[in-house]
């Protein structure tokens, strides 16, 4: 172990994975501090899933050093698969088998004594409500209920690193804020978790938060911090013809983003535009309503990854 | 290596299998209806089987007929022997498929043409020997009257030329190699299709804990199988079983190892079930028309019988109608013995060194 591995679950300098001509993670840098629920944001094929299976030592990467719970990868990572639990994108438990043989299986697979193991899946089929569907074959579960069961399966070795790859995708509303409030119990227990998500409410509700673009890392900070950085650079525009007015918007240089919230604009602008600038776009700018208003996380990811392509353009 | 992570995948195997009923279902169909459906000969001319010769007339005549019987080209003279008992050995142990047997009095029967003044061993082990075997029989003797019936042809270990006798012991092989090495085939890449690969290699389980794990069921499996055809052509064709049948199992138990190998080495190279399915076939086919199953070996060209050679089956076929109908020990049959267990062992260490614990 080294000397700042201790406070730090996952410690990764210039990542780097190629697949052929597509450099799908580039010279990423992370550092995930024990006991945190780390969100990984980005949008499809930005590399979240590629750097969560780097990080588990599924995939070798092509450059750059990681160090898991003070193990380097892929060097120790058969040491590593027993101390952490990986949860696919896609469910990848057995649906031949039912919600009880696949928990057997999992725990076996994981070395757990007898006694040990029989404790355990009792304690999860409890606490991931699966009393009434032990038997039942896990292919007929419904979308959320296979969630909580691979959930359920990855923990039961008590792993001290979770990574979850969009766990919540294919997941309905109530589910998703179901599963989320397990994330916490586990993370209550001091299990570190990194949680890669397109969902903007998910991405938000996590300690800390990373996005990725590209294969780059072009934010990461907590919800708050990331927030806080665009002062002055959310505006609400109310006028009457509103499409026309995000048509005209929408061609201008320093407008990164709009979208149409209700009857509002809401407009995501470069640092240095200023309110008259922003009026001066708009066709009829005097029936115009203009105010500035707080920062989301939308606004957040929209300026990460629209000021990416600006500074690569 | 951890005994429990094995048995988990063994028990869980086993689960998936019993659930899926249509593969069960096989694994007792597909040896019941071949063996009904293989019931009927496929009788075929040969040329150049291997023949050994005792000559105990010695005379002018007995020569002239043997280098007669060379120039028909039906059998290729590979031995001479001095008595009938070692001819019977020879066959035995495979070596030798006809025994030609020249009395002392050869040249008095000639003569006389009261008794047939030759007589050829046949290994009715193998029909397609049987059929030239006829051949030989309806040859004429130097110097003797035309319609002298000058050969006795005495038909070793299948009196009654009933095909079934010659098909169930090769059956055993064809039988295993279509299911085993298509199920193994195809088991580790539905892991892979079916997403449960990803979630398996961030778990502690070994290569080797999951392939012999999957692979370890089969092989139980595969000697159920070999027991319905046993039972079947027992019952049904009254197929003898003449030599030990724990020697029946021990050679079938080697071949089930070395199409499980060949299985698990085109799950590695395969990307879909669908290509594991064609592989399987495309390994299969070569094992059926060469392995001397449905045609002679003895009539192939060489070309053809180096591959048959390398061909698991060919030598299972030859080991288990060995035990079955001429009732010799593996020890009778080391060629083939080592050759099975060589092609086990070169597929086994092949397929193990494919498999890798890594997504990329």
């Amino acid at each position: 172990m080294t000397s700042d591995g201790g406070d730090l679950a996952i410690r990764a300098r210039g990542l780097t994975r190629v697949f052929g001509a597509l450099v799908a993670v580039d010279h990423v840098d992370l550092s995930v501090p024990r006991g945190m629920v780390y969100g990984f944001l980005g949008p499809n094929g930005s590399g979240k899933s590629t750097t969560l299976r780097m990080l588990c030592g599924l995939l070798t990467p092509t450059s750059g050093e990681v160090e898991v719970l003070g193990l380097r990868i892929p060097e120790q990572a058969e040491v590593l698969k027993k101390r952490i639990g990986y949860m696919t994108q896609k469910f990848s438990l057995y649906e031949d088998l039912t919600v009880l043989e696949n928990l057997q299986f999992l725990a076996a697979i994981h070395d757990l004594p007898r006694a040990i193991a029989k404790t355990r899946i009792g304690e999860a089929i409890e606490r991931y409500h699966f009393g009434n569907r032990q038997k039942q074959l896990a292919g007929t579960l419904s979308g959320g209920q296979k969630q909580r069961l691979s959930l359920a399966g990855s923990v039961l070795h008590e792993p001290e690193l979770l990574l979850l790859d969009e766990p919540t995708s294919a997941v309905d509303p109530e589910s998703r804020r179901d599963f989320w409030a397990r994330l916490f119990e586990l993370a209550d227990t001091g299990t570190t978790l990194l949680v890669s998500t397109h969902y903007m409410d998910e991405a938000e509700r996590c300690h800390r938060l990373a996005i990725l673009q590209n294969g780059r890392l072009v934010a990461d900070d907590t919800p708050a911090a990331l927030c806080a950085a665009l002062p002055g650079r959310v505006w609400r525009v109310r006028t009457t013809a509103t499409r026309a007015a995000e048509a005209a918007l929408r061609r201008h240089p320093q407008v990164l983003g709009v979208a149409q919230i209700g009857t509002d604009l809401r407009v995501l602008a470069q640092p240095m535009l200023d309110e008259a600038t922003l009026r001066s776009f708009l066709s009829n700018s005097d029936a115009a309503q203009i105010e500035t208003i707080a920062p989301n996380l939308e606004d957040v990811f929209v300026a990460a990854t629209r000021g990416d392509e600006a500074r690569a353009a | 290596m951890s005994p429990t992570r094995l048995l988990a995948i063994i028990v869980k195997e086993l689960r998936q299998l019993r659930r899926d009923r249509l593969t069960f279902g096989m694994i007792l169909g597909i040896p019941t209806l071949q063996l009904l459906l293989f019931g009927f000969a496929i009788n075929l001319d040969i040329r150049h089987i291997d023949t050994a010769v005792v000559d105990q007339a010695n005379t002018a005549r007995s020569r002239e007929l043997l280098a007669e019987l060379a120039a028909t080209g039906v059998v290729t003279l590979r031995a001479h022997a001095q008595t009938p008992e070692q001819l019977q050995d020879l066959m035995r142990e495979g070596r030798i498929s006809i025994g030609v047997v020249v009395p002392a009095d050869f040249d008095h029967r000639l003569e006389t043409h009261d008794r047939p003044a030759l007589q050829v061993m046949v290994d009715g082990s193998d029909q397609t020997v049987q059929a030239a075997a006829r051949q030989l029989a309806a040859m004429p003797m130097p110097g003797a009257r035309a319609n002298y019936q000058g050969v006795e042809a005495v038909n070793f270990y299948n009196p009654e030329r009933r095909a079934a006798v010659n098909t169930v012991p090769g059956l055993i092989g064809v039988i295993l190699t279509m299911t085993l090495v298509m199920f193994t085939g195809m088991a580790l890449v539905r892991e892979r299709e079916r997403g449960n690969l990803e979630m398996l290699i961030a778990t502690p389980v070994s290569p080797w804990e999951l392939t012999i794990g999957k692979v370890l069921p089969f092989v139980g499996i595969g000697l159920v199988q070999v027991t319905v055809v046993l039972l079947l052509g027992k019952l049904v064709f009254a197929v003898p079983i003449r030599g030990l049948l724990i020697e029946v199992y021990a050679a079938a138990l080697l071949f089930i190892l070395a199409n499980l190998s060949l299985g698990i080495l085109i799950s590695t190279l395969a990307k879909s079930q669908f290509q594991a399915m064609q592989l399987a076939f495309f390994t299969f086919l070569p094992q059926i028309l060469l392995s001397g199953f449905m045609f002679p070996y003895a009539g192939m060209p060489v070309a053809a019988q180096w591959i048959a050679e390398v061909l698991p089956m060919t030598h299972f076929i030859r080991l288990i109608r060995g035990i079955m109908l001429r009732g010799a020990g593996l020890s009778d049959l080391p060629n083939d013995l080592l050759a099975l267990a060589f092609i086990a062992a070169v597929l086994l260490t092949a397929s193990t060194r494919r498999i890798r614990k890594r997504l990329d």
